[in-house]
């Protein structure tokens, strides 16, 4: 440092501050996903042309009917990727809330709401569960919730005495109340998959979330508890797996006690597709919607072009490496253009 | 220098010897290590000794300057070729691993095996004969060594340096974490060790160690080496004026305007032991508290305690003479107590994150966030940029991640969190620490402004200069202990460093 300073305090210059044209919100949210839609057209187009029966109004009702359940579990685990956690367990949540949510209705004869609503509130204490364990005794979630994940299992084999459960038509007019063939589940997650996004880039607590999985001392000495938002994450999670776990019963009109199986990887490959960061601090909801949608287009186009099962799981596999691949590339790039803008 | 006509050849020899990185550490150092030697460095915090010995160790390059090794040219590489050419260190920080035995960390670049096999029983008995030598003979040495207290821990690392053979030995504060007994028992290995030739170098903060053990000392200030005296040759008073200096620096005068009649914040016989075992201070609105130390002295200990961030093990804190209960920042901050940490990238900034979300982090719930906690954006850049104009901080807009700045760019933004936070008192641990010495006056003038506004700041700082120039009083923490409070006026850099070492030297004589 040569720069001579004179030694009584310095004249407070001007902020080199130049006012560039800020993005809105909006447009920042739709320029965060065009790459997604980008790869989401191309695999529309490329299965459309590939086979007969895949550009058509069947196809995209069936696929739409089909991911409500993992969006659900999606925008949960988006959420706790960002504070820089992981839910495992919520596949056996959602089969958990499903099984109780079929004892409920089948045993007790209890209303379809009542029995919705005890549903989502064993997913919020699996939830509460998690996050109290991960912060009292500042545990790995991973850990956590991987013993979470057997014991909700185990306490779905109890509850259904390890057998599916036929429920019947109760549960049924959830998933019949449709608008042109929509269910009334797609709606519901399309319509919290926009919340969520909203929570996370417009509220106090969205943006904790981020200041948590970025630098989760900083936040604490700023003078924000961490304990209660990573607690809210973890509780949510869990409500929305249960939540999974009503729209997974209304679809098959039973209660399956291995409901859920896999769901957690499948949720995580759609979130990490979404460009959000498995060390947290960034992420994005609407993302994870397209990261569902992507591999929800891969395994029913690659169906119909009659792939085996064989096939369908490394096309997947490979589908979510590439992702991550591309997204760190992205992200250098992002920042390298931060820097040049400094 | 005294130069011994009877070795023409020093054991190890530096001259010229530079380094800077965002301004010189050192400068122009040339250092003579004889034979059989014991040579003592010492230096305020800072003064550049821990430096000069990873240089020596290998551990970093010089910018300039040529080392001799018994008269050869030694440039070494790294650690390793260091070692190889038999200079080894034993570091200031703990460098074992915490997982793996006493005997493991002893021998771990060497473990005695068969085919890859720990051969278990060699093991253990070579590292019973490197313990002994350190005092720890009845330490087992197939411990964990994370199982063992932070002394013992010290002393295994002296024994792994003492383990090896060697011709030049550096430890660098060997002894701060040691028992008195410990300390004399690492002595008599020291002279052992002299007596086979092997030059030593010993830095360490505990002066009466110093003429206790030391053939010479040296002494370094501000990255040059003042003086080299033999032993028996000098006095402890003299020592420390040579630390200190003569010239007062870049002095900012400011005039103390403090509240004299009503006390802000009270801290009445703070205990975290074994680390803060003392301190009882006040602080009145307008005025700047400075806190003095050595390293190690407990007084970012002391500031993380009071603010909740670190649990403690009694005392009173009061605001406005009310008795105030802080169990985690949350709970300071709600009081109207900030806390600028030492550490602004692992403890301050959101690095990826642009400035604008830095700035409001501790306001959001107040301020930012209008009914449902939705957050006004635009209030948001508005502020932002307030601030950012306010604090000069330069930046191509409130965009830009923290990450982009320079050092004092990014001490800003934190500062600007606090300040925009709007506290009564302002705890600033280190806040000019790595940055330039423009933004270091921006930034006294930025918490002289805050004083004048009626605000209570506390300053710690290892810049003593930093401190005279900008408090009311300085208090001296020494050991974990208050030992002295100086107003302005009564302070002498002299003064304030003989209470730094006050407790130390008690310990000493006590013992």
């Amino acid at each position: 440092m040569s720069a001579e300073i004179p030694s009584e305090s310095p004249e407070p210059s001007v902020a080199v501050v130049t006012p560039r044209r800020r993005k809105s919100q909006t447009r920042e949210i739709i320029e965060n996903s065009f790459g997604l839609v980008v790869v989401l057209v191309l695999l529309i187009g490329f299965f459309s042309f590939q086979t007969d029966h895949f550009f058509s109004g069947t196809t995209f009702q069936a696929i739409a009917n089909q991911i409500p359940t993992n969006i659900f579990v999606a925008i949960g685990m988006t959420f706790v990727l960002i504070i820089g956690g992981i839910d495992l367990s919520v596949g056996s949540v959602l089969a958990l809330g499903g099984a109780v949510l079929g004892v409920a209705l089948v045993q007790w004869h209890w209303p379809l709401w009542a029995g919705i609503l005890l549903c989502l509130l064993i997913g919020a204490i699996c939830g509460l569960i998690n996050g109290a364990l991960t912060i009292r005794f500042q545990l790995p979630s991973f850990i956590v919730t991987l013993g979470l994940m057997e014991a909700a299992r185990g306490a779905t084999y109890l509850v259904t005495n390890s057998q599916t459960m036929y429920i019947g038509s109760v549960v049924e007019t959830v998933d019949n109340i449709s608008l042109f063939g929509l269910s009334l589940p797609f709606f519901l997650a399309i319509a919290l998959v926009v919340f969520g996004q909203l929570v996370l880039s417009s509220t106090v607590f969205g943006r904790y979330l981020i200041a948590l999985g970025t630098n989760e001392e900083a936040v604490r000495l700023s003078g924000i508890d961490p304990r209660p938002v990573k607690l809210a994450v973890f509780t949510l999670s869990g409500t929305l797996a249960a939540l999974g776990g009503v729209s997974y019963c209304a679809r098959l009109s039973s209660a399956d006690p291995n409901a859920g199986s896999g769901f957690e990887l499948a949720a995580i490959a759609a979130v990490v597709i979404g460009g959000t960061s498995l060390m947290g601090g960034r992420g994005s909801v609407i993302n994870s919607l397209f990261g569902v949608l992507v591999i929800a287009v891969l395994e029913n186009g690659l169906a119909q072009l009659g792939a085996p099962e064989s096939v369908k799981r490394l096309v997947t596999g490979a589908v979510i490496i590439v992702a991550v691949i591309v997204d760190f590339y992205r992200v250098r790039r992002a920042d390298r253009k931060a820097r040049a803008a400094g | 220098m005294p130069v011994d006509i009877r070795t023409p050849v020093p054991l190890l020899l530096t001259t010229g010897l530079a380094k800077s990185y965002a301004s010189p550490v050192l400068s122009d150092v040339q250092l003579e290590l004889r034979f059989g030697e014991v040579h003592a460095l010492v230096g305020e915090n800072g003064a550049g000794k821990t430096t000069l010995c990873h240089i020596i160790a290998g551990l970093r390059q010089p910018d300039a300057g040529e080392m001799r090794l018994d008269g050869h040219i030694y440039k070494p590489s790294d650690k390793r070729a260091a070692e190889q050419a038999g200079v080894r260190i034993v570091l200031q920080e703990l460098s074992l691993i915490d997982n793996l035995t006493v005997a493991e960390n002893l021998f771990l670049q060497q473990l005695p095996h068969r085919g890859g096999w720990i051969k278990r029983n060699q093991l253990a008995d070579a590292a019973h004969e490197a313990l002994q030598k350190v005092g720890l003979a009845e330490l087992d040495s197939g411990t964990l060594v994370r199982q063992s207290g932070i002394g013992q821990k010290q002393l295994v690392e002296i024994a792994a340096g003492l383990s090896q053979r060697c011709r030049v030995l550096i430890l660098d504060e060997p002894t701060a974490a040691l028992t008195v007994a410990d300390t004399k028992r690492l002595f008599v290995q020291i002279r052992k060790l002299q007596q086979t030739g092997v030059g030593i170098i010993f830095i360490s903060h505990h002066l009466e160690e110093v003429q206790e053990i030391a053939d010479r000392v040296s002494v370094l200030r501000d990255g040059r080496m003042v003086a080299t005296k033999m032993r028996g040759r000098y006095n402890l008073d003299e020592i420390i004026r040579l630390m200190v200096g003569r010239e007062l620096g870049e002095a900012i005068d400011r005039p103390s305007t403090v509240n004299k009649n009503r006390i802000a914040f009270r801290v009445e016989n703070l205990k975290a032991l074994p680390v803060v075992r003392d301190v009882s201070f006040e602080v009145r609105p307008r005025e700047i508290l400075g806190f003095a130390g050595l390293m190690g002295s407990g007084r970012t200990e002391t500031m993380r305690v009071i603010y909740g961030a670190d649990p403690r093990s009694s005392g009173r804190i009061f605001l406005d003479e009310k008795e105030v209960s802080i169990r985690k920042p949350a709970d300071a901050v709600k009081l109207g107590i900030g806390f600028l940490t030492e550490d602004r990238k692992a403890q301050g900034l959101l690095l990826p994150k642009p400035l604008r979300m830095n700035i409001t982090l501790a306001r959001l719930e107040d301020e930012i966030a209008a009914f449902g906690g939705w957050l006004r954006r635009s209030k948001e850049i508005e502020i932002a940029e307030e601030w950012v104009r306010r604090l000069s901080v330069r930046s191509s807009s409130i965009e830009q991640l923290a990450a982009n700045l320079s050092g004092g760019n990014q001490q800003k933004v934190v500062l600007a969190r606090w300040l925009y936070r709007d506290c009564r008192v302002l705890i600033c641990d280190e806040p000019t620490r790595g940055i330039d010495v423009g933004a270091k006056f921006e930034i006294y003038r930025l918490l002289s402004d805050l004083a004048a506004a009626g605000k209570a700041v506390i300053v710690v700082s290892s810049d003593l200069k930093e401190l005279l120039a900008l408090c009311d009083r300085i208090a001296v923490l020494s050991a974990g202990k208050l030992t002295t409070t100086f107003r302005r006026g009564e302070w002498t850099e002299d003064l304030i460093m003989s209470a730094a070492f006050s407790e130390l030297t008690k310990a000493t004589q006590t013992n």
